[in-house]
């Protein structure tokens, strides 16, 4: 049993004033930082490489192999950057918001190990616009970071010096995307980048660029300070540390908590969140975010971590699962989700650009029972079409992803809506 | 023109800059918390300030859904259309505000109290459903709740 | 070379750089695609272009791939015939016909639409979507490109050429997921010179030819020909188009060394001067009673008659093809032959010629511009003096900063990637004229001098690149120091290029241009050296022997000669109206040309002369490279080409000529350096698989009722002596030679987008080698001597101002200016001054002034120009109605009604304004006060 087993959520006390700086430091704050100073970057990269940080913005990649592609050395590019993917937009996750409210520093620190590991010169704090409490708590834990000479030059008195910026959204989900993002700080629209070059050899302004999901990094200073054996012990499975799972829609205590890595989706269902309401049944939730498959009853015992996600055809996303139940008509649910995906479509690829609001008509017409028989065939091609490689980025294969699972799972429910020419649980 | 305020407010934003463009969605924030939205005359003084032309600039304007190049009402309403809100009873809300305000998502009131926008997810899913009015979130909502918080906006 | 299975067939083909979709358009497959485009490659937007890719041999699956935005690979296995590949694409075209409206009938794009032809192409015939269309409202953007921007289908290429490609920045995408649109941010003129592009950038009728909706016509119903464009020295290709006797629009026309895809607006649009009202159509005698039409074989007659009994001296034009020069040359006599323009100009223009034909650095084609990594422009305004070199030139400046970004991995055809990398990088561009320029804004430094101190600039970055040119004498250390720090940009440049030319009227700025190239080449630099010429022609006819005008002035005026003929000139535009007075006041003058000018009005005889779409000729562009333009169609009346009217006044018993193919060889025969000149296209009896090359295409419409109204028998097709082209829709289809192509089409390829099919790669030349020859190759052997004659620093005087020409695209010429748009864009008169000028002489913004120079004057407003050097004034050259200056000059502002100071005040002590008057020019101030050219030494070099 490792000796803290909730590092991330070990400060936060929901409702109250996150800790300060000092209160941080007297619960070990900083102190990763600290000792990563002392480690050569390349050690940093290496242990948060062994202790197998999976993304956590849902993509799960792991983050000491982003950060390992990183040039290195006096011929490396400057300057470079890290940015903290703090955009956190997608539908039913709400966890980084918890990080970033709860306890600030742990995201600063975090970041700022990145930044030594990759020797970056700049770290930016991308934070969604809406995120106004998150807005004013980094604010503060920023100057007192740099106060205590955690940031800016000569970081506690090593020869690296970084700065820290934060950088509120003008909105737009694209941002989030990892290289959407790059352009949203360089004051372009948001639009995603094509890849040669990685973001790790020419990222911001084409300089070397890691990005990282706020939840990654809040990872990765207590890698530093207890061990990458330690952080891999945290877990269930092989990929390392404890995970910030949330439970939202009708289920007796919605919320987000830290549990390790890969518990199964029934313990966070009914063991975190006190399973359904009572009168509400189980139909199917959305493991991670808007933009993962369907799980319905016969994958409850399933771990949520990325490769058991995956091998059921599923995702594990943000890891902040929603929940539907029967009192939800799944065709409406599609409906307003895509016209989310359609609208959030950033316009540059005909597929994403020109699909989805068809989808998103579509499926408004059949809800509102002026659906179509040829009209499942018109969903059933951009699941089809809108997937992989076939579109610039992973905004419309993500959108497909709920719409595919819910064209299987429900399939009868779209159907009914056809032939009985309205919706079923719309009463009246 | 851009008043004293604004200008000075946008070249502190720009100072420390990497480029003077990446401020670009600042310093339009800037004119928005100044003015409530961006007007033709804003957006040309604020990129010539940027040493962008209005057609960049505005460029980046109408891209991000959180510049507003129309007059918006004295209060912004953003009003979560996002799944677990769904789930929880988004459509009963937006049914109530259209109907309290007399307007439609996108829409002013002719007060010029209220302009009711959608947004994505708040990442408040655990208080589901939920809107935010200008800076303040509010969770939990229901039909009959929505009547009181609005009281708060006048 | 690459082998790669394509469709179960093996190709081998170069794939060094190139993308699989440029593959496979080279190698003749058909890929569809949209936001690819072979000059600014590609983004993968549009996802058209998917093929499908197989691992190996025992990849059954594959894997879809946009070919766009993958390299080839020894041994790849592609499948575009592949049914999910087939089908995906169908849903792409799909997508795209979403929003956009079933308008092709009423469409300006229809039947030249690349987005018809890919919707053919990948047989997507049904409409499976039943909603509504967005829509949108258009921008009126000025004269030259129209908007209908629903039926963008958002393909992005319009606002990657505007904005990233040719540097414009009032034209943006705007908006956001299936409401994206693009243009302007308020309704207004598009201010990019090259804005005209977007038609043909645009795959499908959002941005059409505003000019061509005066008199719409299909493109299956224009007769065409590969032309020349007569508006600068370039000589960029074209495609004129025409249809019922009137002259539809211009097109570019590709050519892989010259022009590439593009044209500039002033090329363009500055077709309508051919269908003016203006036109002298039929032959006119004046008397004492005045103008009366004549018909041709009186006009003949007459003209025969003044050319027996006079005594007739030829002045030609270098707006007029070479053909007609030799043919009036050929008239008149070798020794009574003079060039159309001033003794200054012709100086000017053969130190250009003879510059580039002495020294070793070569000089470019606008392609091999766009290659050059390291630049100085000396005293050039290039946008208004040869406007595409300013888009071959923004291309250059990326070259460094390219070629960085490619050692991080990414792949060059990759282009939004590849411009993030770059950020604002820039290679060197040193920017050194009179005033500002559009390329400032990409300059490493920009540099304001008068054209002798430009000069003095150049020979001392020579000197500093090269201790063995001349040093300068008496150079600030401030000079001094920039010179070195020019000479140091340059000489990291791999390819370093010196641009200069015509704009400064200085032969000591173009001598101080060519030898910091030389100086270039000297030290181990592959250097070249771009010079700007005035006009079409000006470098063809700079190299026909003769003399200049000025001596042709004389002629008359001492009475050796009681006639003249005038060739395509209006010489109110070339010399002060003294000398034209004195030379039209010959007792016949014959005026050959277009357009009814002041020239022309007082002309005993005025015979009709073709314009550059109305016959065939051959023009010689800056860069010395010799292009044929063929007729496109026949005039109506009794115009004709000038060489054949000129031909037609030879005694019958000595005139041998029936065709064009009998000047050239004439020509060639009498000016060695012509001796290529007849091989530059095919000769008249030239066939394609034993037909003509139809100038009509093989949809051409109505040709049997367009001339029903006048009789019901078809009339026969005229015949052309001079072109292997026929001027009907008979005729083979096979692909002519790359000089003889009279439009591009293939099956499936309506649109200009058919250029690939004639290339063996996408961007590369056509495929027997892009037209024309080039005349002029640096010398072998001993590097050639520097130029030695270093001007004295400009010194400026009280109360007059050196005048410089300021040269404007849309204005500046002759023939354009005729085109209602471009008229529109010309700047009225106007004087630029520095602050200073305008404090010391006592004028304000706005105020109206007269200009004199020499006996010339001009009234216009001043305006203020900060950067232009203290002493010296611009103003707009080649504007009508006004006389003609001999610019650069000094000149006298005053304003109106007032007086300029007498010029004895100065000799009287009042002190000079700037600098002390050590110059050469002091002394001859007094005695030619008004007409000196300072920017320049006396003497031919
Ligand atoms: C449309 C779209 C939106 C995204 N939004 C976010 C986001 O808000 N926050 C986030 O961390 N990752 C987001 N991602 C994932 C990022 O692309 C990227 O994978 C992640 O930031 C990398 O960090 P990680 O490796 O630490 O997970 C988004 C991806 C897509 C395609
Ligand atoms: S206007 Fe034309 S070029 Fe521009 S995006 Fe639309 S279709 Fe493409
Ligand atoms: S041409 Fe390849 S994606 Fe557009």
């Amino acid at each position: 049993m490792p000796l803290i087993e909730r590092p991330l959520t070990q400060n936060i006390r929901p409702g109250q004033e996150p800790p300060d700086l000092r209160a941080y430091e007297r619960a070990g704050g900083y102190e990763g930082l600290r000792k990563a100073l002392t480690l050569d970057p390349k050690t940093v990269q290496d242990w948060v490489t062994r202790a197998n940080v999976m993304g956590r913005g849902g993509a799960g990649f792991p983050a000491g192999h982003k950060w390992a592609s990183v040039p290195m050395g006096p011929e490396a590019a400057r300057p470079k950057y890290v940015v903290v993917n703090a955009d956190e937009m997608e539908p039913g996750t709400m966890k980084d918001r918890l990080l970033m409210e709860g306890d600030p520093h742990q995201v600063i620190e975090g970041a700022l190990v990145c930044a030594y590991a990759i020797q970056a010169d700049v770290v930016y704090i991308f934070l969604r616009n809406e995120y106004k409490l998150s807005e004013q708590r980094l604010c503060k834990a920023i100057a007192e970071a740099y106060a205590s000479n955690y940031a800016g030059p000569k970081v506690l008195g090593s020869p690296w010096s970084v700065e820290l910026r934060l950088h509120t959204s003008a909105g737009r989900y694209m941002c989030g995307e990892k290289s959407g993002i790059l352009n949203a700080l360089e004051g372009k629209r948001a639009i995603p980048r094509a890849k040669p070059p990685r973001t790790a050899v020419s990222g911001l302004w084409g300089k070397p660029t890691v990005v990282n999901n706020v939840e990654t990094l809040a990872n990765v200073h207590h890698i530093i300070r207890h061990g990458w054996e330690w952080f891999r012990s945290l877990s269930h499975t092989e990929e390392g540390g404890t995970k910030l799972y949330g439970v939202s829609g009708p289920v007796n205590r919605p919320g987000v908590w830290e549990m390790p890595m890969g518990t199964t989706v029934r313990e966070i269902l009914e063991g975190c969140a006190g399973g359904m309401r009572p009168g509400h049944t189980f139909r199917g939730l959305l493991p991670g975010g808007a933009s993962t498959p369907f799980l319905t009853e016969e994958h409850l015992d399933t771990r949520m971590d990325f490769a058991s996600m995956h091998q059921i055809g599923s995702q594990l996303g943000t890891g902040t699962m929603i929940v539907m139940d029967d009192k939800t008509c799944p065709v409406g649910l599609l409906y307003g989700l895509e016209t989310f995906f359609a609208r959030e479509s950033c316009g540059w690829c005909t597929p994403c650009r020109e699909g989805l609001p068809w989808v998103a008509r579509t499926l408004e017409a059949i809800e509102a029972g002026h659906g179509k028989p040829e009209d499942m065939e018109v969903l059933d091609s951009h699941v089809k079409f809108l997937s992989g490689h076939n579109t610039f980025c992973e905004l419309a294969p993500g959108a497909m992803m709920p719409l595919k699972s819910a064209l299987k799972a429900f399939r009868a429910d779209f159907e009914r809506h056809i032939s009985e020419k309205r919706c079923p649980w719309r009463t009246g | 023109m851009l008043s004293v305020a604004e200008r000075l407010e946008i070249e502190a934003e720009a100072a420390p800059a990497e480029t003077k463009r990446s401020v670009a969605s600042d310093a339009l924030k800037i004119v928005q918390r100044h003015r409530g939205w961006v007007c033709d005359e804003a957006l040309k003084d604020v990129a010539a300030l940027l040493g962008l032309s209005p057609a960049e600039l505005d460029s980046v304007a109408t891209f991000y859904n959180g510049i507003y190049r129309r007059p918006v009402g004295r209060h912004v309403i953003l009003l979560c259309d996002s799944v677990s809100c769904w789930i929880m009873g988004y459509n009963p809300l937006r049914e109530r505000l259209e109907s309290r305000l007399g307007i439609g998502l996108g829409q002013t009131t002719a007060d010029g109290r209220f302009t009711l926008l959608p947004t994505a997810c708040l990442g408040l899913c655990e208080q589901a459903p939920a809107l935010m009015i200008d800076d303040n979130v509010h969770g939990d909502l229901t039909p009959e709740k929505l009547d009181q918080v609005l009281e708060n906006y006048a | 070379m690459t082998t790669l299975h394509v469709d179960g067939k093996t190709y081998t083909a170069d794939t060094a750089g190139r993308n699989l979709l440029e593959v496979c358009l080279s190698l003749g497959l058909n890929v569809p695609y949209f936001c690819w485009h072979p000059a600014f490659r590609s983004v993968g937007a549009c996802r058209q272009c998917a093929v499908k890719v197989f691992k190996d041999e025992k990849d059954v699956r594959g894997r879809l791939e946009m070919a766009c935005l993958i390299p080839v690979t020894d041994g790849m296995r592609v499948a575009i015939d592949d049914p999910e590949a087939v089908a995906f694409r169908a849903k792409v075209i799909e997508w795209l016909m979403v929003n956009h409206p079933h308008d092709c009938p009423v469409c300006d794009e229809g039947g030249e639409c690349h987005l018809q032809d890919m919707t053919v192409m990948t047989g997507h015939v049904y409409r499976a979507y039943r909603f509504s269309k967005r829509t949108h409202r258009d921008q009126d953007l000025g004269p030259f490109v129209n908007m209908e921007m629903n039926r963008c289908i958002q393909c992005y290429r319009c606002v990657r050429f505007y904005r990233d490609y040719a540097g414009g920045r009032d034209f943006d995408v705007h908006g956001w997921h299936d409401h994206v649109t693009f243009g302007r941010h308020e309704d207004g003129i598009l201010e990019s010179p090259f804005s005209g592009n977007l038609v043909e950038v645009c795959p499908t009728g959002v941005f059409t030819d505003k000019s061509l909706k005066h008199h719409y016509t299909r493109k299956w119903d224009l007769q065409t020909a590969p032309s020349v464009c007569p508006h600068c020295g370039l000589g960029c290709n074209t495609f004129p188009g025409e249809r019922y006797g009137t002259l539809r629009r211009v097109m570019p026309r590709y050519n892989g060394e010259v022009n590439g895809y593009f044209l500039c607006d002033r090329g363009r649009y500055g077709y309508e001067f051919v269908n003016s009202r203006n036109r002298i159509r039929r032959p006119l005698q004046r008397d004492h009673t005045g103008p009366v039409e004549v018909s041709k074989e009186e006009a003949l007659a007459l003209a025969g008659t003044v050319l027996q009994s006079r005594k007739v001296i030829g002045i030609g034009s270098p707006r007029a093809s070479l053909e007609a020069n030799f043919a009036l040359r050929a008239l008149v006599g070798p020794d009574r032959f003079y060039h159309g323009v001033t003794d200054k100009e012709l100086r000017l223009v053969r130190t250009l010629s003879a510059l580039l034909k002495r020294g070793q650095a070569r000089t470019p084609s606008l392609r091999e511009v766009e290659s050059c990594d390291a630049i100085l422009i000396l005293g050039e305004d290039v946008t208004n003096t040869a406007p595409l070199l300013e888009l071959a030139l923004r291309q250059a400046v990326l070259q460094k900063p390219k070629a960085d970004a490619l050692k991080l991995g990414i792949y060059e055809w990759l282009d939004e990637c590849l411009r993030e990398a770059m950020q604002d990088q820039r290679g060197p561009m040193i920017v050194a004229t009179p005033d500002r320029t559009a390329l400032d804004s990409l300059a490493s430094r920009t540099v304001r001098a008068a054209p002798a101190d430009l000069a003095r600039l150049g020979f001392a970055v020579a000197h500093a690149l090269d201790p063995t040119a001349p040093p300068v004498p008496s150079l600030t250390p401030d000079t001094l120091a920039l010179a070195e720090g020019i000479a140091a940009a340059l000489r990291t440049g791999r390819r370093p290029l010196v641009v200069s030319g015509y704009g400064c009227g200085s032969e000591a700025v173009a001598e101080a241009a060519a030898n910091v190239a030389w100086a270039l080449c000297r030290t181990g630099s592959t250097a070249s050296l771009c010079f700007t010429v005035p006009e079409c022609n000006s470098m063809g006819t700079a190299m026909l022997p003769g003399e200049s005008l000025d001596a042709a002035v004389a002629e008359i005026s001492n009475g050796t000669a009681d006639a003249l003929i005038v060739l395509e000139n209006d010489l109110y535009r070339r010399a002060e109206s003294g000398s034209v007075e004195t030379l039209l006041g010959a007792r016949q003058v014959i005026v050959l040309d277009h357009l009814a000018h002041v020239t022309a009005s007082r002309a005993t005889l005025v015979l009709p002369a073709a314009t550059i779409a109305e016959g065939s000729g051959t023009f010689i562009n800056n860069e010395g490279r010799a292009q044929r333009s063929f007729q496109v169609f026949v005039p109506p009346d009794d115009i004709q080409a000038s060489w054949r009217w000129l031909a037609e006044l030879m005694p019958h018993s000595t005139r041998p000529w029936k065709g064009l193919d009998d000047v050239l060889a004439a020509l060639a025969d009498a000016v060695p350096a012509f001796k290529e000149i007849p091989d530059i296209a095919p000769s008249a009896d030239f066939r394609l698989t034993g037909q003509k090359v139809p100038r009509q295409s093989s949809r051409y419409s109505g040709r049997t009722a367009m001339t029903a109204d006048l009789s019901v028998q078809e009339p026969k097709p005229p015949v052309d002596l001079d072109a292997p082209f026929a001027f009907s829709m008979e005729g083979s289809r096979a692909h002519p030679p790359s000089s003889l192509i009279p439009r591009f089409w293939a099956p499936q390829w309506n649109s200009v987008q058919a250029v690939n099919k004639y290339q063996f790669k996408t961007g590369g030349a056509l495929r027997d080698g892009d037209p024309g020859r080039r005349l002029i190759e640096p010398p072998e052997g001993e590097p050639t001597p520097y130029s030695v004659s270093i001007p004295a620093a400009f010194v400026a005087r009280p109360y007059r101002c050196l005048v410089l020409p300021a040269w404007h695209i849309f204005g500046s010429d002759e023939l354009s200016l005729h085109s209602p748009g471009i008229a529109a864009r010309a700047p009225g008169p106007y004087v630029a001054l520095n602050p200073v000028d305008l404090g010391r002489l006592g004028l304000a913004e706005g105020q109206a002034v007269t200009l004199s120079v020499g006996v010339a004057s001009r009234v216009c407003s001043v305006i203020v120009a900060p950067d232009l050097p203290v002493g010296v004034a611009r103003t707009p050259a080649g504007l009508p109605g006004l006389p003609a200056l001999a610019l650069p000059a000094w000149g006298g502002i005053a304003a109106v009604g007032g007086h300029s100071p007498p010029a004895s005040q100065h000799a009287a002590g009042v002190p000079p304004v700037a600098g002390n008057e050590q110059d050469a020019h002091t002394a001859t101030e007094n005695t030619n006060a008004t007409s000196g050219s300072p920017g320049e030494r006396g003497g031919a070099p």
